[in-house]
């Protein structure tokens, strides 16, 4: 899906609040087309990290481009190639979204170029959103799912080339979730646009991402696809089985091996055994786990 | 076109929609009508009392479209903490010149607004009140450009106040000192009624300044006898209402520069936290 531009790239990123280090030495790329997941517990630094790409936030070290470009410094040409999808609260109440959605792309009309034409023509994005029929609703009355889709639309109106999601999920009750799903596959499928989205839902990762980047305690500990990562940092598999009545249970390394020995030492008085491959999730979930038990002051900043 | 001029037509329209808005739903409208209303109230009531050979109403009804005209300020600050508040102006930033269409249409919307308003006080207030001079076409030229500079004075002001507020609530802080401003800004009493250390300390604020302007169009030239020198001072009024409007307009953009620069969406995830908080 990508074409090999590189159009995000961090290197040596470091953010410090005061005494704190939220994020220590945060390196990675993005290419054009990829859909890249920044994955996390709470606390982990994910949205200082997309808020530093944005140009919303100082860093406290490193090179960071983002369109060839350091956020820190960018101009509006810059800011009109860059989609931000935010969550909304209350803004703009009393608009209706075909109204707020044109406005916007207004803005937008001044960049385009003779490859990439802006902004979005209003109806199509709220049609691609599934918000025609709510299109000449007014915003305070749309609900929670649908907002969240209308702040998806007013992210793409100037046909971005690089999109940022902040927890885009967070808050949807499950349908409104999958739906939500759809759109964002959908403009993957495109192949065009660059996203970045951060969340602390394997699951939803899994599903979205081309590429996985773990963020644990500012740094990022696993880099590569849902399978590689399940390869390269799933921790032991679980072997259980029972001997004159008495339950056993034993993590191993290879558990083939194990298995093997096992039967070596005891034969045919080894009933019921089970292996249990440790999955991503498992492994997801045991850093979560560490993170918030780990008591350490960096969790709490984000 | 090129970019700025897109996001000034932009902002331009963004000003006419909520105009719009704000005079097709019941919550504004009423916030439209009430003041005006309160006001034309005790003008009623004033309309036996009097001031030497004037009427009190005649005098009162000229200063307080000038101190409505002021308090565009307030209501400028008040939109900005809002804004800010509930996300708007992220979204604004987040807009290639987003924030110029914005402020924009901020202005566009706050003196579009206070015209109305004005009219609303003004039109009802002419039947009620005598002796105000409007069959000539001065009056309607001084009133035009004592508000219009009167607003280049304010809205700036207002602008760098509700960037210094952090939410709506603490913006309440502003009522007090608001209310003294305009008690010893000869609103409702001549200035000249009041110890002369006030009075100096009146005219270093734009509302006595508004209230004069808005009397020297609207009074007819002896009721000059109770103002401060028996002079409409409109040279003094221009370099006063000059002044403010040169420091807002020179600190204004930085101001807003520093706020608008500390904005992010998890600034105001923090924010919507709090909110959420205090109602439960």
């Amino acid at each position: 899906m990508s074409t090999g531009e590189v159009v995000l790239d961090v290197e040596g990123l470091r953010m410090r609040y005061g005494p704190v280090n939220v994020l220590h030495d945060v390196n990675f790329q993005a290419r054009q087309g990829e859909v890249l997941c920044l994955l996390g517990p709470n606390g982990a630094g994910k949205t200082t990290t997309v808020e530093i790409l944005e140009g919303f936030r100082m860093r406290s070290a490193g090179r960071v481009e983002v369109l060839g470009t350091d956020p820190a410094g960018a101009d509006e040409r810059w800011r009109a190639r860059v989609g931000i999808v935010l969550q909304s609260w209350r803004d703009h109440g009393k608009w209706r979204v075909r109204e707020l959605l044109e406005h916007l792309g207004r803005y937008y009309s001044a960049y385009s170029t003779e490859t990439v034409e802006r902004p979005w023509d209003a109806d199509h994005l709220i049609a691609a959103v599934g918000l025609t029929p709510q299109a000449g609703h007014k915003i305070k009355t749309l609900s929670g799912g649908q907002r969240r889709r209308l702040d998806v639309a007013i992210g793409l109106v100037g046909r971005p080339e690089l999109v940022f999601l902040d927890e885009p999920t967070a808050g949807l009750d499950p349908i409104a979730r999958r739906g939500f799903h759809e759109l964002i596959a959908g403009l993957a499928d495109a192949g065009e646009t660059t996203v970045l989205l951060t969340t602390h839902d394997l699951a939803e990762a899994e599903k979205l991402a081309d590429r996985i980047m773990i963020l644990d305690r500012g740094r990022i500990i696993a880099d590569g696809t849902a399978a590689e990562l399940a390869r390269q940092i799933a921790g032991e598999d679980e072997v259980r089985w029972e001997r004159d009545g008495q339950s056993f249970r034993q993590s191993a390394k290879d558990p083939t091996r194990f298995v093997f020995d096992l039967f070596k030492q005891y034969g045919e008085a080894i009933e019921n055994l089970e292996v249990r491959r440790a999955t991503l999730e498992d492994t997801y979930l045991t850093l979560v786990r560490q993170a918030e038990t780990g008591g350490d002051t960096e969790s709490e900043a984000r | 076109m090129n970019p700025t001029a897109t996001a000034w037509r932009a902002g331009w329209s963004r000003g006419l929609i909520e105009l719009r808005q704000s005079f097709t739903n019941g919550a504004d409208l009423f916030n439209h009508f009430f003041w005006p209303v309160v006001m034309l109230i005790t003008l009623f009531f004033m309309r036996n009392a009097s001031f030497g050979p004037f009427a009190l109403a005649t005098l009162a009804l000229p200063s307080i479209l000038g101190m409505n005209a002021a308090m565009a300020m307030a209501s400028m600050s008040q939109h900005l903490t809002a804004d800010r508040e509930d996300g708007t102006l992220l979204r604004a930033k987040s807009t290639p010149n987003g924030m110029v269409g914005y402020l924009v249409g901020k202005t566009v919307y706050v003196a579009g607004g206070l015209v109305a308003d004005l009219a609303i006080l003004l039109v009802p207030g002419l039947f009620l009140v005598s002796g105000l001079v409007t069959g000539d076409l001065g009056s309607w030229v001084t009133l035009i450009w004592v508000l219009a500079l009167g607003l280049v004075a304010t809205l700036p002001l207002g602008a760098i106040l509700g960037s210094v507020f952090v939410s709506v609530r603490s913006q309440g802080l502003l009522t007090l000192p608001i209310l003294g401003m305009i008690a010893i800004s000869g609103i409702f009493y001549p200035v000249t009624a009041l110890p002369e250390w006030l009075q100096w300390l009146a005219q270093t604020f734009p509302i006595y300044w508004l209230g004069l302007g808005m009397r020297s169009a609207l009074l007819p030239e002896s009721a000059v006898a109770v103002e401060i020198g028996e002079s409409w001072r409109h040279l003094e009024t221009v370099a006063v209402l000059g002044a403010w409007a040169v420091l807002g307009l020179l600190l204004a953009p930085v101001v807003l520069r520093r706020m608008a620069r500390r904005e992010s969406g998890s600034r105001i995830a923090e924010r919507r936290e709090k909110a959420l908080q205090r109602l439960g």
